[in-house]
């Protein structure tokens, strides 16, 4: 299995209600292992996901929000969150996790995963995949 | 070409599962390769024997097992999902101290790398869902 493809993880719903947010952040870990170009896509509902302080206690579910911050260190960081969905739902980039990586290039710099994009950046970059999952 | 199919719905409730069915079916009866077809969220209910919709209509699980078998098709119903909803094999069920099991015949139950892998080595990955 030595060829490598462009993974994208395209997110769209909120993350409970249903139960896609957390079985797609379980296919993203396993499929860290296949040491494949995967990305993630936050856009609609999907960007509450990946909100800052969730407090799930009242409703009886689990807040797997932490373990978004682990993605860096399975090499998961280009994290793609469309500024029109964040913009609807009165948003900014403060609002979301603090997700950061260690770039290996780079003395293992510190760095941002999350990056906003349009939505037309975001068409470009779904466009270029080779495997799409939208859960 | 070489296909493969990832059906994250029920049968039934939604219309991916029937959907997905008759894709699989058009492409095998072109000519083309199906590596593998994938059951995931709700998707694993398509992989019980147990279903019994009125005779009248068309039963998912049985048009699955009968493709699989004409075909020699690779279906596998994720663990992780397959667990939640009480989808079981024999060792599953043994492993989990369960007094039975209701996998149909031509599903397989296996983990999450068998989507990676189906996205890996197809040509195309279609899903399945809403």
């Amino acid at each position: 299995m030595s060829e490598i493809k462009k993974f994208m993880y395209v997110n769209r719903r909120a993350p409970y209600g249903t139960i896609y947010a957390l079985e797609s952040l379980e296919v993203v870990l396993i499929g860290a292992a296949f040491e494949q170009d995967v990305s993630l896509a936050f856009f609609d509902d999907g960007v509450f996901q990946i909100a800052k302080n969730q407090d799930t206690k009242d409703v009886g579910m689990k807040n797997f929000s932490p373990t978004y911050k682990a993605l860096g260190d399975y090499d998961v960081n280009k994290i793609y969150v469309e500024k029109e969905s964040l913009e609807a739902r009165g948003l900014t980039l403060d609002d979301l996790l603090d997700l950061k990586y260690e770039d290996e290039d780079e003395d293992w710099a510190e760095k941002d995963s999350i990056r906003v994009v349009s939505k037309k950046e975001l068409a470009d970059l779904m466009d270029e995949q080779d495997v799409i999952f939208s859960f | 070409m070489k296909f493969s199919i990832l059906v994250n719905e029920g049968p039934y409730t939604h219309q991916a599962s029937d959907s997905a069915y008759r894709f699989t079916k058009a492409a095998l009866d072109k000519g083309h390769e199906i590596f593998r077809v994938f059951f995931y969220h709700d998707g694993v209910n398509n992989g019980t024997r147990f279903t019994v919709p009125p005779q009248d209509d068309r039963n998912l699980q049985k048009l699955w097992s009968e493709l699989s078998e004409k075909h020699n098709l690779d279906m596998v119903v994720c663990i992780a999902a397959a667990q939640r909803r009480g989808i079981m094999d024999e060792n599953e069920a043994k492993r989990q101290g369960i007094d039975g099991n209701n996998i149909a015949p031509g599903f397989r139950i296996s983990g999450l790398g068998q989507l990676i892998e189906a996205g890996i080595q197809a040509d195309r990955l279609v899903s399945f869902g809403d």
